[in-house]
């Protein structure tokens, strides 16, 4: 009997050993190294923490070999691990202030307090393809140890906040949800939108901000402050009462100013968009912050015409696990619906016998 | 129950009571802007139309009015219907829950958008249009909707052959009557309007305020009228409210207002307008 | 023969020790069973649950899995079926994953099975009471193409506002003579909540209507769970003077010669030569055991 999907067993587990080779490439190749991935692709291992939400670079990096290069799969991968990962404590709020700086710049200001730090960047470089990697050719060595700076570095939009131009953001003490533990409800509080935010894809978030900056809920947005570099995680143990640090993560934050009119009741202020991703991860913290800003639209009272600032239709489709899983699973059979619809169609096309009339 | 019927056990207890108390209403967005301590009384059958120019407050009024939007302090009571479970009893809206809200809505109200894409549904035929309302009340059976839908259609001046047509298919005229029809075929006792010729040409407005002037008499609705076309007003209330900077500033007979108008703004307004 | 002289199967794989018994941690079950608890206390209606990533890909069973992976005990038996069929790719899979994670016996037969999870069909042997269904839900809102706001569809549903579905299917008898939904078709349960049935085909809905089995709904990326106890009433939306009906063949199954069963088309050759078989894999296998056949 002819049976096309019906593959079974033994298909699965050839599909799976071909998947093997596949990766696996042409073995006259040296095979790539997971430490090789951890050191010489940072930025693709920052991607698959930040979407995968767990920060550990050498699992990112053993899922970014095991998935071939494919980030989603490897987001996905990441994610599966973490969800079996018991918590034993909550960490406190993360100090960004106290950052350790590797990069930090400031658009709205030409200096600022603690200055402007260049730092790894592909900003500014010309993008022509260099064949000296190619040729294999041997990094000659930093130059200069990148000088990190030791001086105070206050945050730009903290600067603004003491003169009264920018809203201040009110930390109600709330206990926080975790969207990863609880079913996220709509309207979302900004803490649930942020971590939605913080674990949704790029590419998405970075076309719904630019589409903000085309006019498609436009809010006029400029880049206060990014900063990269390393923050101390602390926790407080019950048993200890006093907090200790656990080690320091690298992380990427970006703070939007944008402007606002003012309304009934309030003079015109600076609103402010909030992105932030482990590792240095620029673009999707901008994207990140656009978007942030977009979706508090209800809470200035502007009009909610475009998409970036529609929350459910933002937060509902922003994760790449979720849309790369529903997008695919039509790969799967669905010949009885199918069959339904073909019996329906036929039904459809022959002349009815009793006219709706 | 059809419309005659309605008004035969309706008129002789209704008529006398009013059928919507309106108490120290506001609501601001900014220093006179929306409306404030509006209060007056509807009777069943009365027309109130609402002018003033755009920006005075009258389009938060009637959202106010309609249970669209909570106000900031007032209330609004409505007289049920006899035939409600709790028959003649008054509901302060904004006290109801929003399940009564939305069931006075679908039942003894109607609510006619200026722009008649707000108010269909333009993904479905006029027959289904004029059949939600029906449906959402139970009603289950299809050549009863089928027949409702030719009959409206009938009522507001549509070829009946056209029920199975798209809204999108219809001239702007028709898809306001058909917003009308959609409204009417639960046999509402309240109906409001946002400018409802607003978006049309001069000739096609004459022939729908001729048509609704005919259903409004013809099945005794209460109606507010949002406007600020003073021969709209003229044509169709009974009693105007003109509006400015969110206060009601005069208050009286269309004909007194339009004719003899007291406060200076009601006397700008008229004078700004050709007499006929 | 029949299920009752049959010994009970047997786990044929070994658990993997590596996970927690059917992986998930026993916190997440409890979770989950707390909602299914309000589900069947509320039937139809969508409980929003704490869904967890599962290692298979969201929109491949996650939701009907941690609803399995929830109410499985070591005694259980399991059946997996996708299409019907217990050969299909992704019923393989996920009997694979149940199998090593939890070390049940798994069945391709119905009457042993009690635990069955499906994908898009109820099977034809009718089920009895001790037997649960877990469904896996792509998209659980039934009014979600009319209304994609979820804030709307839910206060939709708590102020029993379903008027709008009756349009859709207005809408069709206007346009085709007939109401032209074919798989998940709309259910009203216990007169009140409207519900989607997952992907099946209308085929089956007549057999959630006072069924004996526990019918449990998984939604995994939507993070909703619902469900239908025993004997409870499910009826298709429909209108008094075009009432729900199911599709008929012409036909019978080429191998089992059943009239009555959902049959799957098959295309034979490059003229288009078409056949007809049971979807249901093992009841056509049940009826051939019995010495049916096609013609």
């Amino acid at each position: 009997m002819y049976v096309a999907v019906k593959g079974g067993e033994q298909a699965i587990d050839n599909a799976h050993k071909l998947l093997a080779k596949q990766r696996r490439g042409d073995t006259s190749v040296a095979e790539l190294g997971v430490e090789q991935i951890r050191q010489q692709l940072p930025l693709a291992v920052a991607r698959v923490m930040t979407e995968g939400s767990l920060y550990d670079a050498e699992l990112a990096a053993l899922a970014i070999k095991q998935s071939a290069g494919d980030l989603v799969e490897a987001i996905f991968l990441l994610r599966a691990y973490r969800t079996t990962l018991t918590r034993f404590s909550a960490s406190l709020p993360i100090d960004t202030s106290a950052m350790q700086l590797n990069r930090r710049l400031s658009a709205t200001f030409k200096d600022v307090p603690g200055g402007q730090l260049l730092g790894p960047t592909f900003d500014y470089t010309h993008r022509l393809l260099d064949f000296t990697l190619l040729a294999e050719g041997e990094f000659p060595g930093p130059e200069a140890q990148a000088d990190a700076a030791v001086q105070d570095c206050p945050r730009v939009l903290g600067l603004l906040a003491k003169e009264g131009l920018i809203k201040e953001e009110q930390d109600t003490g709330a206990p926080v949800a975790d969207i990863t533990r609880e079913p996220l409800e709509y309207p979302a509080s900004r803490a649930e939108r942020l971590q939605a935010l913080a674990r949704g894809d790029e590419g998405f978030l970075l076309a719904l901000g630019y589409s903000t900056q085309r006019g498609y809920g436009r809010n006029h947005p400029f880049a206060g402050e990014i900063r990269v570099g390393e923050v101390e995680v602390w926790i407080e143990p019950e048993e200890l009462g006093f907090p200790i640090s656990i080690g320091a993560i690298e992380l990427t934050e970006c703070e939007m100013v944008n402007q606002f009119v003012g309304s009934a009741t309030e003079l015109p202020q600076f609103t402010r968009g909030y992105g932030l991703a482990f590792g240095h991860a620029e673009r999707k913290a901008m994207g990140m912050a656009l978007v942030d800003r977009s979706l508090r639209a209800g809470e200035y009272s502007e009009e909610i015409v475009s998409p970036a600032q529609q929350e459910e239709f933002v937060l509902a489709h922003c994760d790449n696990v979720e849309a790369a899983g529903f997008v695919s699973h039509l790969k799967l059979p669905h010949y009885v619906d199918f069959q339904a619809e073909l019996e329906l169609i036929r039904k459809l096309r022959k002349p009815s016998k009793e006219p709706a009339q | 129950m059809n419309a005659a019927q309605q008004i035969d056990r309706d008129a002789v207890s209704d008529r006398t009571q009013p059928l919507l108390k309106v108490r120290g209403l506001t609501k601001l967005y900014g220093p006179e802007k929306g409306c404030q301590d509006v209060s007056f009384e509807l009777y069943p059958g009365e027309v109130l139309g609402i002018v003033g120019e755009s920006g005075s407050g009258k389009s938060t009024l009637l959202s106010l009015l309609s249970g669209r939007c909570p106000p900031d302090s007032g209330v609004i009571d409505y007289r049920l219907a006899d035939t409600h479970k709790s028959a003649g009893q008054w509901l302060d809206l904004y006290s109801a829950s929003e399940a009564e809200r939305r069931t006075l809505l679908r039942t003894e109200w109607g609510f006619v958008e200026q722009n008649p894409r707000d108010g269909l549904r333009m993904a479905v035929s006029a027959g289904a249009n004029i059949g939600e309302r029906l449906m959402a009340q139970g009603v289950r059976n299809y050549q009863a909707l089928r027949a409702a839908g030719l009959d409206w259609l009938n009522q507001v001046e549509i070829d009946p052959a056209r029920i199975d047509d798209l809204p999108r298919t219809f001239s702007g005229g028709m898809q306001q009557r058909l917003q009308i029809a959609r409204n009417l075929v639960s046999g509402p006792r309240l109906v409001f309007m946002d400018e409802p010729t607003g978006g049309l040409d001069v000739s096609v407005q004459a022939r729908l305020l001729d048509l609704m002037r005919g259903l409004v008499r013809e099945l005794d609705l209460a109606v507010v009228i949002v406007t600020h076309d003073l021969a709209v007003a003229r044509l169709l209330a009974d009693r105007l409210m003109v509006m400015r900077r969110s206060h009601v500033v005069e208050t009286g007979l269309t004909d007194q207002i339009l004719d003899d108008p007291q406060h200076p703004y009601s006397q700008l307004l008229v004078s700004s307008v050709l007499q006929p | 023969m029949n299920a009752a002289t049959q010994p009970r199967p047997q786990p044929q794989t070994p658990r993997d020790e590596a996970y927690n018994f059917a992986y998930l941690d026993e916190q997440t079950k409890r979770m989950i069973r707390r909602g299914l608890l309000k589900a069947v206390a509320i039937p139809g209606y969508q409980v929003p649950f704490g869904g967890r990533e599962m290692p298979l890909p969201y929109g491949w069973g996650t939701g009907g899995m941690q609803l399995t992976a929830a109410i499985l005990g070591a005694e259980d038996v399991l059946k997996v079926i996708d299409q019907g069929a217990d050969d299909t790719t992704n019923a393989v899979s996920i009997r694979r994953f149940f199998a090593r994670t939890a070390g049940v016996a798994t069945t391709e037969r119905t009457p042993e099975a009690t635990i069955i999870q499906t994908r898009h069909r109820i099977p034809e042997t009718p089920l009895h009471a001790d037997q649960i269904m877990v469904y896996q839900v792509p998209i659980p809102e039934p009014l979600r193409f009319i209304e994609p706001s979820e804030t709307e569809t839910r206060t939709m549903h708590a102020l029993n506002d379903y008027g709008v579905m009756h349009v859709k299917l207005y809408e069709d008898i206007a346009t085709f003579g007939h109401i032209a939904t074919a798989y998940a078709y709309p259910v009203t349960v216990d007169e009140r909540y409207v519900m989607d049935p997952s992907p099946i085909p209308k085929f089956d809905n007549p057999k959630l209507d006072m069924s004996s089995a526990l019918m449990l709904f998984g939604a995994g990326r939507e993070k909703r769970l619902y469900a239908v106890p025993p004997f409870t009433r499910v009826t298709s939306l429909d209108f008094e003077d075009h009432p729900f009906e199911v599709q008929k063949w012409e036909h019978s199954c080429a191998i089992c010669g059943s009239h009555d069963s959902f049959l799957d088309e098959l295309i034979l050759d490059d003229q288009g030569t078409q056949s007809f078989v049971c979807s249901d894999t093992d009841y056509c296998a049940q009826r051939v055991s019995q010495g049916r056949a096609g013609q």
